[in-house]
């Protein structure tokens, strides 16, 4: 029966991560939501999701963290997602398709430039 | 919803609304029988009968009483035309268990889905919730199934504190997912 393989693996990740947090800043930088009530399950925010963690794991971006909510109210946008940098007011993005979320990552969490086309105005 | 996967995401994320610790979700692929079952249980604050009613009823509206939307008559809709059902088990105070199965070579049934990127998406955005996932895969005359159970309460206490979204971690996740899915399907 296969289980989990090697916690050993997972330490060895633990005990990296937590001698660079040592050097670095404790708390995340950057905080994505993302919205999962049903309507943004069905319009695809799985995939939308999946594509902001895959970005992560591929740049090893250690200071972002990505969390979900339910719904923002915002259906026809779906998936909507919000992404909060620092103290920054958070900026609300619709129809982020996983490209989309590509671009997000891209242009506003690490190039600073907020992705206008997605914007939702508040 | 074009997944079951997605149905589970969709249940899963109710027991979080219900204010669930852990939530345990199973499927079971059973090719003797020719059925697919899954399940989400959890030990969130539990519906009454008369909610568990309007849960059911698509044309129940008023969301003062309940925070579900169409997920669940759409899957009860979907499991029993797929000569299946769909069965609610709960009680204030204790949990719900939501049930359903289809028949697997049914012509009209969802495919399953990504069930590998689901459970990912839920582990590493709830990390507050204990999250114990079940896979079971029995093949057609091969005698015993063949289970994948991920339980992330050592991952967590592994952890110590490091998130679930740090990149090593996502990856390592992803990957026991994967491969505890492809080994109990081999």
């Amino acid at each position: 029966m296969p289980t989990i393989k090697s916690l050993e693996e997972l330490k060895k990740i633990r005990d990296e991560a937590l001698k660079k947090r040592d050097i670095k800043t404790t708390s995340a930088r950057v905080q994505i939501v993302v919205g999962m009530g049903t309507p943004g399950i069905a319009a695809g925010a799985r995939d939308t999701l999946k594509e902001f963690l895959t970005f992560i794991e591929e740049k090893n971006l250690t200071d972002v963290v990505v969390r979900q909510t339910g719904n923002f109210g915002l259906d026809s946008m779906e998936p909507v997602v919000q992404v909060i940098i620092d103290d920054a007011k958070p900026v609300t993005y619709g129809k982020v398709t996983p490209f989309a979320a590509r671009q997000i990552m891209e242009e506003h969490v690490t190039g600073g430039t907020v992705v206008q086309a997605n914007v939702i105005p508040s | 919803m074009k997944e079951i996967a997605l149905h589970l995401l969709d249940m899963a994320e109710n027991s979080i609304s219900a204010q669930a610790h852990t939530v345990h979700v199973s499927v079971t692929e059973n090719f003797r029988t020719d059925r697919l079952s899954v399940s989400v249980e959890d030990d969130g604050c539990g519906m009454t009968e008369e909610i568990v009613r309007q849960v059911i009823d698509p044309f129940y509206t008023s969301r003062t009483t309940r925070k579900i939307g169409l997920g669940i008559p759409l899957l009860k809709e979907q499991a029993e035309t797929c000569n299946g059902k769909m069965n609610i088990i709960s009680k204030p105070g204790a949990g719900t268990k939501i049930e359903a199965s289809f028949q697997h070579s049914h012509i009209d049934r969802m495919p399953l889905g990504n069930l590998p990127t689901t459970f990912l998406a839920l582990e590493v955005t709830h990390p507050e919730i204990h999250w114990i996932f079940t896979y079971t895969y029995q093949p057609p005359f091969s005698s015993s199934p063949r289970t994948f159970e991920f339980d992330d309460q050592p991952i967590k206490e592994t952890l110590d504190g490091v998130p679930l979204t740090h990149p090593n971690v996502i990856a390592y996740l992803r990957h026991t997912l994967e491969e505890g899915f492809a080994e109990a399907r081999k």
